[in-house]
């Protein structure tokens, strides 16, 4: 790949993404908080949401956190525990397990949107076009295992920590480490760059809001006084 | 004792003719928009019957209000919180808007626009959820009006558990009553308690309890958490909305739209003082047919001294105590014990309360046989079987509506004795242990209702907003604000074309159907 456009791809296009979401949010939670919501359709259609809403929540977010941890563990910090070849083999297997099952969940709520004539009536541009970002994505990450596991030392697996190492601490030179690797990863990066760049214009950001509050909320009432 | 302030709401069943006024109203000042057009704030509902949404009454479909566990707590009947927020990716306590309607505009362009044909063209209805044209609606707020529909599927009814219904299928022994509806603004909210981004609140100066628009992330709890299914989920903002108690009125002094429409002068608005303290303790009595009593017992009156003094230590303004006192509810509520909560064991102490009606006494009355105590007909013998008005009102326990019904019934045949015979009957009163000045106010109240008697509502103080009385900073401040509004600052709910989602409907009940990309 042209090295320039490596490094406008993998060296400054994270950032741009990364500005564009944390701005875009801002600006939306400031000026149009009316329009931060989860923007569920279940009471408009609830058939699949059982299978395909639950599945793919909960197998996102286990591959979200599989991929921050992953990513985002220093070499000497793991190492004390398994080697590179243990940890990709780990995490091929948990990754491919969480894809399969956000991959079903996430085929159900497609078909949902795009079939279901209530459901298609009511879904906004961006709702249509999340799902299927999110879709292309979970398939080219189910598709980077057999790539991976032509490095069974975790050669691969490194090089894209290094990379995504490098980004967020602000270190220079990020975008050489993903020059040499497989095609396949370099489209996953990229779409995965894209997700963080219309986030803010989206239902996504209804992952901010993820009520862990209540929890730890006192009692079951909430009173406000005038004023 | 904490004492906190309510504008409760009485409606006197008796007097309701089901003419829907309060509904039509309500909708055209709040649900005429896109996303809520089957949203019924105020709807009327025909007994027995299964409701809107499709069996609302039963908690065993809906897992809404809360339940009592074995060591005395409540918690939210949907479950605690770890076990609520594990349905927030798919709610299987959450109705479907076909439970309550697939909302529909009628074809009325094509009345015009048909070309020459053979048959009268007509308008036909088509879904505003998808333009698509609907063989005929199936449900509404009043599917069942007047007995529409067949007696199987009514008596489904949730209030004819422990009666022998059969018969009530018979022409002879058919009864009716009229249920209006909105929501209770209780004082122990399940809605509340079971909404995880906290948007939902009870205000504290009068009991409103209000859903925060921009707080609102639309997780959709609050709908299964409210037994009386009277938050609704709008399907276009994707926030939940329910009735306002129409407080920008309130807080002016005015009744709320369903009330001041009504034209059957049924509905009572008026404070109530309760001890906050005491909400949970009267919320968890073991036996559900405590808790009418439970809750009445919570209630404070607004004449003894101690409560006075403890009412304006907690901030109560004067002018509140003075209403408190000609509180209609409080009258009708505490010292007639005429009317009562709708199903107090859901155990979410509402606060929109009800006077069971009288009807017809059954054929043997006019065949001669009159079945009377000797001073007024056996309540028993009433046609609306009172077990039935029991388990709407006072969760089964019978003793206390009949108690009701037969005050309600001397008040009539004193005032018949007065009026008519022209020869007022004291044993009538002596026998309900009512004397006449009570009779005179209750019927003052009750039958003449006058709109000064009917709504005594206090115009709300933002000028004790502050820390003190006499802190006028923010009275100042919200001078001139927008009274209400749908969030992002003073917006009307008018979400225009925007980078962060455009609607998708738009006027959807305006006549015009949906033509399909």
């Amino acid at each position: 790949m042209n090295i320039y456009l490596n490094e406008l791809l993998f060296g400054i296009y994270p950032y741009i993404a990364v500005l564009v979401m944390i701005l875009g949010c801002i600006l939306r939670y400031d000026q149009n908080p009316y329009s931060w919501k989860a923007d569920s359709s279940q009471l408009l259609r609830s058939k699949g949401m059982r299978w395909g809403s639950n599945l793919f929540h909960i197998g996102i977010i286990l591959l979200f956190v599989g991929h921050l941890v992953g990513l985002l563990t220093p070499e000497a910090v793991y190492h004390l525990v398994m080697s590179a070849a243990v940890k990709q083999k780990m995490a091929m297997i948990a990754g491919g397990i969480f894809g399969i099952m956000c991959f079903i969940g996430l085929t159900i709520l497609l078909w949902r949107r795009i079939m279901d004539p209530r459901i298609r009536a009511t879904s906004t541009f961006a709702d249509i076009l999340i799902l299927v970002v999110l879709y292309l994505q979970l398939i080219l990450g189910l598709a980077t295992i057999p790539a991976s596991a032509q490095h069974a030392d975790g050669s691969s697996m490194i090089a894209l920590a290094n990379w995504a190492q490098h980004i967020v601490t602000f270190r220079a030179g990020a975008a050489d480490f993903v020059m040499e690797e497989a095609f396949i990863f370099k489209v996953h990066i990229f779409l995965g760059l894209t997700i963080f760049l219309i986030f803010p214009f989206t239902r996504l950001v209804h992952v901010f809001s993820a009520p862990v509050k209540y929890i730890v909320r006192p009692g079951y009432q909430v009173v406000r006084k005038r004023g | 004792m904490k004492v906190r302030a309510q504008i409760g709401m009485v409606l006197n069943l008796d007097k309701c003719i089901g003419c829907h006024t309060c509904s039509v109203t309500c909708k055209n000042v709040w649900t005429s928009r896109a996303g809520v057009e089957y949203a019924w704030f105020n709807n009327v509902e025909t007994k027995p019957g299964v409701g809107y949404p499709r069996n609302w009454e039963d908690q065993k479909q809906w897992n809404g209000g809360w339940t009592r566990k074995s060591n005395g707590k409540i918690k939210p009947k949907m479950g605690g919180k770890f076990r609520l927020l594990s349905k927030i990716f798919a709610n299987p306590d959450l109705p479907e808007i076909d439970d309550y309607y697939e909302p529909f505009t009628f074809d009325y362009a094509h009345l015009q626009t048909s070309g020459e044909a053979k048959d009268v063209p007509t308008a036909r209805a088509h879904s505003v959820l998808t333009g698509e044209r609907m063989e005929k609606p199936v449900w509404g707020p009043n599917w069942e009006e007047i007995l529409g529909g067949e007696f199987e599927k009514r008596s489904q009814d949730y209030n004819f558990k422990d009666i022998e219904k059969e018969m009530y299928g018979e022409f002879e022994n058919t009864f009716m009553m009229y249920l209006p509806r909105l929501c209770e603004h209780c004082l122990n909210p399940a809605c509340v308690a079971a909404c995880p981004s906290g948007a939902i609140y009870k205000r504290e100066e009068d009991g409103i309890v209000l859903i925060d628009q921009d707080k609102c992330r639309g997780w959709r709890m609050c709908v299964s958490g409210c037994p009386y299914k009277k938050i609704y989920f709008n399907w276009q903002s994707g926030k939940s909305e329910k009735c306002t108690f129409c407080y920008p009125r309130i807080e002016n002094g005015e009744p709320t739209v369903c009330s001041e429409t009504c034209v059957g002068r049924i509905r009572y608005l008026g404070v109530m003082l309760y001890d906050a303290d005491r909400i949970e303790e009267a919320a968890s009595v073991a036996d559900e047919k405590d808790l009418y009593e439970a809750q009445i017992d919570i209630f404070l009156d607004p004449s003894d001294p101690e409560v006075i003094a403890a009412a304006k230590r907690d901030g109560v303004p004067d002018s509140w105590l003075a209403a408190a006192n000609k509180s209609p509810i409080y009258k009708m509520v505490m010292d007639w014990k005429v009317a009562f909560p709708l199903h107090p064991e859901y155990r979410t102490m509402p606060m929109v309360w009800y006077i069971p009606p009288l009807s017809p006494i059954q054929s043997r009355w006019e065949d001669g046989q009159l079945e009377t105590d000797g001073v007024i007909p056996d309540v028993s013998k009433l046609r609306i079987p009172v077990k039935y008005l029991a388990n709407l009102l006072t969760a089964g326990k019978e003793q206390p509506v009949t108690h009701a019904l037969e005050r309600m019934l001397a008040m009539r045949a004193y005032m018949r004795t007065k009026h008519v015979e022209g020869a007022p009957d004291q044993s009538i009163l002596d026998h309900v242990g009512l004397d006449k000045p009570t009779v005179e106010d209750m019927y003052q109240i009750m039958a003449i209702a006058n709109y000064e008697d009917r709504y005594v509502i206090p115009t709300n103080h933002r000028e004790y907003a502050g820390k003190t009385p006499f802190d006028n900073e923010i009275a100042f401040a919200s001078r001139s604000e927008c009274g209400f509004s749908f969030g992002d600052g003073c917006s009307g709910g008018e979400v225009k074309k925007s980078l962060f989602g455009t609607p998708t409907h738009k006027n959807s009940l305006n006549g015009q159907i949906r033509r399909q990309k």
